[in-house]
């Protein structure tokens, strides 16, 4: 086995990817370094201050291109063997921090071992994304069956809960983004548009008067009833089908939405949702948006210059090294720099894709995909939290944001990838 | 597998790209379109500080600083950054407060700043606190001593003229336009007010960064919008110092007021209003406790009875009456009349204090002794020459108005009193239309009755007569650097009437000889001409007050005087030699040995203490069985004492205890003498 691989480990890696990750990298920590600069404050003195989220940023570095190494001596083989196997080590993980977990920030996903804070969700990431991969790619499934894709959708959906019990709601949402995996590998485009049209009804049931949409809905059906009406003599179970989306409708608009604000979302949750959609502007709830919309609005179109930016580096803007990091670079950069920031992702993800699409393996492909689908989840999210477009979940815009949990789980995603990429001539699975 | 579903990379990516669009086109609106984020950013971290300059020097004629500029230290204390474990017993020995006051002041910063901001933690120290704090406030940290400038007064006299400077309050800032801002100090009263605009310079900005619990994080794009402050202007005055603390010292334990002028420029020499204070015990930590004592002094240290007292001016009036009467032509500089004490024309007596026959020969002996009776019938001769009293008494009032008697002069400190010269329609309400006739109002004649004038009066009517009919208004400020607008009105010239000189001089001849021979003689100074007047004016406040005007020399005057002690009796007893001895201190800078130093002590150590001083610490039901009355009166008089004491002992060193001693005596014997 081992006489077909290159002596050299590096033989065959992507390196445009290794270089926009760098560069992502090396992003995170200026901007790290801006958050804390003050004025009398050198270089030097980030660096020998190691309570500062630069020098520990630094050391999350270093640790992580280390782990990156690892990983790229590790057979690519490995990873296809052990996926199930991790997979369960992860949802144990999971459940071991549920029991002895510790709260930080309101939520019970954190394992504290020796000092480190360490979050197990970040990591079973990779576990699930490894196993699906694993799932989908084996010769014995056949996903257009309905058998299969309950299957892997329940191998999403199970960490999903148990996060979801650890009150860590962002992350958890992260692996929903696993269902563009499924889309890709052959689930039915139409359970993408019932997604997307049940956040439509949610949104519409939040903003509009549930009864003024409920007549909307029956102007529509009677609308679509009158214009199918010839099909409906042809065939009479188009209208049954009719009045039955109007009825889910009506009543999830009417009963459902509210039900689940009451009595099943927490009450920030709720107010934070609410704030995305301008409709509360109380001080208390909307002033973690207000203050990073005023960060990021006030850099203008070219920024006030690296480490010039008032409101991000005078604590305006809470959790700015963490969740609202991006504010920092739209206060410093500006429009520029924001979209140049995009443009990096944007490049990353087009750079994933195609070695998606080019891996002969399915294996490789699910996995390359599902790094794709997480790494767009999250830089959606965390940038349209900070302009006002998403509801504020916490989670971290990748591989910038401070946080070795983040950083190291990224970095593992991303390197698995390239071993498995730069084996992808000698694997045939 | 994949074969079939490679459309959907497309799908997915198109997915990609447009929620990345979306994102990309609300930052173009957050960022480019959108402005009011800018203004929301700079109204949050960017803040304007006002730099104060420093406040201008006044100086007087010679370069001394009068008023000038001193350092004290703030204690402050940023409470986030105080240590639990500090010695909280030794800091609070240090300050001279109990652990309780501390925890009370800790409090108060907190809820007043916050835990990050720096707050005042006590104000003002005294010098000896900050000298044994600033040796150990190593061992604080969290405590920060900052400097703060405040008035400093090198002569320890004059407040009410200078000035004090106060906190500006809130109606101080609504009628500023905001200009003022709470904890700004401005001048309130005296030069310090009237030249506020100058001495406070001119304010400068400097914009600074804060975080978000409000701590300064440093300048503002590098200073690049600051503008730096202007110091405030110098005033140098025309007050002459050493003369200035003479008069202070004469007036000492006694109450009244010297006006001093320069005839020839109307500048001020000197302005004393007794009793004084010391206007340093209002710069320090305890200005509000000094202060409030000032206030309830009965005295009224704080009220300048030189620009703010009326005094009728008895007979110090009478050669202003003489020129009127010169001019109208009603006497002749011969007319006399016949008095040995009495003056019968109204039909009922009125009485002359000089009884010899000879004493109203002529106007000039009449005026040097000073005869009621002759002013009387000259008073009468004036309202009543047209043959209406009405029209007379007017154009008597013109003359006084021309004067500068009876409205405000315009001297460059605020609070002027008008003073009063009675008009008819006055004595028409009183009395009624056509009831009354110049003998009703006989006592305008000599000075009494309804007219009243401020010491700067007196001591203007003074100037008038020294320069034979023009004056300029009486000020303080004799130059400002590189500004002379707005002392322009004080270089007009006033001419008060067409009065011809040859007139003036038979006044000021009579006036002559008020010191060499008349009421004044005992005021004479040797080698110099002085021309004065006495006055004794009676007052419905307790024993007569003691008045004297002069100028000299005789030919090209040099000083005008204007002298009141309150309820000191005869003029000629303490006023005039008050007056001669300023006038001999200013012209020879010395008191001649012999008599006049005699003179001059005593004039010093004598304590005159008013009856309405008197009327205050006594009860008004006097009875002669009330045991419970003069108990009250002792402890009144011994609470009054035991506070004058305090305050003089800390503040006043540069007067000798002795005075209050001496004083406090007085008080005694009066208080023995008083019971029927």
């Amino acid at each position: 086995m081992m006489t077909d691989r290159s002596p050299k480990f590096t033989k065959g890696l992507d390196w445009p990817l290794i270089y926009l990750y760098a560069l992502l990298v090396f992003i995170g920590l200026i901007s790290i370094y801006a958050v804390e600069h003050r004025g009398s404050e050198d270089l030097l003195y980030a660096l020998t201050h190691l309570s500062h989220h630069f020098a520990q940023q630094l050391k999350w570095a270093g640790v992580a291109a280390i782990a990156a190494v690892i990983i790229l001596l590790i057979d690519s083989k490995f990873y296809t063997a052990t996926a199930n196997l991790l997979y369960v080590l992860g949802i144990l993980l999971l459940l071991v921090v549920l029991v002895v977990g510790k709260d930080i920030k309101g939520s019970h996903s954190w394992l504290v071992i020796g000092g480190f804070q360490f979050q197990p969700a970040e990591f079973t990431k990779l576990c699930t994304l490894l196993a699906l991969s694993k799932y989908l790619s084996n010769i014995e499934t056949d996903f257009t069956k309905l058998r299969s894709r309950i299957i892997a959708s329940c191998l999403i959906l199970l960490p999903i809960v148990i996060i979801l019990l650890q009150n860590e709601t962002g992350l958890a949402l992260v692996y929903l983004s696993f269902f563009l995996v499924l889309y890709r590998e052959g689930l039915p485009g139409i359970l993408l548009v019932i997604g997307f049209s049940v956040i439509v009804l949610v949104l519409s049931a939040l903003l509009v008067e549930k009864t003024t949409l409920f007549i909307i809905f029956s102007v529509l059906a009677a609308l679509v009833i009158f214009f199918m009406r010839k099909m409906i003599i042809r065939k009479r179970r188009i209208l049954m089908y009719i009045l039955l989306i109007w009825a889910f409708c009506g009543a999830f608009v009417m009963f459902a939405v509210p039900f689940a604000f009451h009595h099943i979302l927490h009450p920030y949750q709720v107010s934070r949702i609410n704030v995305m959609l301008g409709k509360e502007v109380s001080r208390g709830a909307d002033y973690n948006v207000q203050q990073s919309k005023i960060a990021i609005g006030s850099g203008g179109l070219l920024g006030k210059g690296y480490l010039k930016g008032t409101q991000t580096r005078f604590d305006f803007v809470p959790e700015q090294s963490t969740d609202f990091i991006f504010c920092t670079i739209g206060e410093d950069f500006g429009f520029a720099g924001s979209v140049v920031l995009l443009l990096i992702y944007t490049l990353l993800i087009l750079r994933i894709v195609k070695i998606a699409e080019r891996q002969r393996s399915s294996f490789s492909r699910i996995y390359a995909y599902g790094v794709a689908c997480i790494l767009f989840f999250h830089v959606a999210i965390n940038i349209g939290m900070t302009v006002g477009l998403a509801p504020v979940i916490g989670i971290p815009l990748p591989l910038i944001s401070y946080g070795g949990s983040s950083l190291l789980g990224f970095t593992l995603l991303f390197f698995v990838m390239v071993r498995l990429d730069a084996d992808r001539q000698m694997v045939l699975r | 597998m994949s074969i079939y579903n490679q459309s959907r990379k497309t799908i997915i990516l198109l997915i990609f790209f447009s929620i990345f669009g979306v994102i990309a086109l609300r930052l173009f609106y957050l960022q480019v379109i959108e402005k009011k984020y800018r203004a929301l950013a700079a109204q949050q971290a960017v803040q304007r500080l006002i730099v104060y300059p420093t406040r201008g020097i006044i100086y007087d004629r010679n370069g001394n600083a009068i008023v000038n500029n001193d350092a004290l230290y703030d204690l402050m204390v940023t409470p986030r950054e105080v240590k639990k474990a500090m010695d909280t017993s030794y800091f609070c020995q240090l300050l001279g407060i109990d652990t309780s006051q501390f925890r009370i002041k800790m409090h108060r910063a907190v809820v007043r700043n916050g835990w990050m901001r720096p707050s005042v933690f006590a104000p003002l120290l005294p010098l000896d606190v900050y000298g044994r704090l600033q040796e150990s406030l190593y061992q604080f940290p969290g405590f920060s001593l900052v400097e703060r400038p405040v008035r400093h007064y090198p002569f320890h006299c004059g407040g009410d003229i200078w000035g004090l400077i106060g906190e500006a309050d809130s109606s101080i800032i609504r009628k500023s336009n905001y200009f003022y801002q709470a904890g700004d100090f401005l001048g309130i009263t005296g030069l310090e007010r009237t030249y506020e605009p100058l001495l406070m310079g001119q304010r400068g900005i400097h914009y600074v960064v804060r975080d978000v619990h409000n701590r300064i994080m440093g300048s503002y794009e590098d200073g690049k919008f600051d503008t730096a402050a202007i110091a405030g202007k110098n005033l140098k005055l025309s007050v002459d110092m050493p003369l200035q603390l003479f008069g202070e010292k004469l007036m000492q334990n006694k109450i009244g007021a010297i006006v001093a002028l320069d005839p020839k420029t109307g500048g001020v020499l000197a302005m004393i209003s007794a009793p004084d204070f010391d206007p340093n015990i209002l710069s320090g930590a305890d200005r509000g406790k000094n202060y409030l004592t000032l206030l309830r002094d009965p005295a009224k240290p704080l009220y300048n009875r030189a620009t703010q007292a009326m005094y009728p001016p008895g007979s110090t009036f009478k050669p202003l009456e003489a020129l009127v009467a010169l001019d109208e032509r009603v006497i002749t500089p011969s007319f006399g009349i016949y008095c040995v004490g009495y003056y019968y024309g109204c039909g009922r007596v009125l009485h002359c204090t000089e009884h010899w026959l000879g004493h109203s020969k002529d106007l000039e002996t009449a005026i040097a002794y000073s005869c009621n009776s002759y002013f009387f019938d000259v008073f009468r001769k004036i309202v009543d020459h047209t043959g209406n009293v009405e029209q007379g008494l007017a154009e008597w009032r013109k003359y006084m108005h021309n004067f500068g008697l009876g409205h405000r002069l315009g001297i460059d400190i605020p609070g002027e009193s008008p003073g009063n010269i009675p008009d008819t329609t006055h004595y028409n309400k009183i009395f009624g239309d056509d009831h009354w006739s110049s003998c009703t109002i006989v006592s305008c004649g000599i000075g009494q009755g309804e007219i009243l004038e401020t010491p700067l009066q007196m001591a203007n009517g003074a100037c008038i007569i020294a320069n034979r009919g023009y004056y300029y208004t009486p000020h303080f400020v004799a130059g400002i650097d590189g500004n002379t607008e707005l002392l322009a009105p004080f270089h007009q010239k006033h001419v008060v009437t067409d009065i011809p000189d040859s007139l003036y001089q038979y006044v000021v001849n009579g006036m002559a000889q008020v010191v060499q021979r008349g009421t004044g003689a005992a005021s004479q100074i040797p080698g110099i001409i002085m021309c004065g007047k006495t006055g004794t004016a009676q007052n419905p406040h307790g024993k007569d007050h003691s008045l004297f005007i002069a100028f000299a020399p005789k030919d090209h005057p040099k000083i005008a005087i204007a002298v009141v002690v309150e309820n000191a009796g005869y003029g000629a007893t303490y006023a005039a030699p008050i007056a001669s001895l300023m006038v001999e201190k200013y012209l020879n800078d010395t008191i001649a040995a012999g008599p006049r130093t005699a003179l001059l002590n005593r004039m010093m150590n004598t304590t005159i203490l008013p009856d309405s001083l008197m009327k205050y610490v006594k009860p008004a039901d006097n009875r002669l069985d009330s045991i419970w009355n003069r108990k009250v009166a002792q402890l009144k008089i011994k609470r009054h004492l035991e506070t004058k004491d305090m305050i003089f002992s800390r503040n006043r060193d540069h007067r000798s205890k002795s005075d209050y001693f001496i004083r406090k005596k007085t008080y005694a014997v009066t208080e023995n003498d008083d019971r029927p």
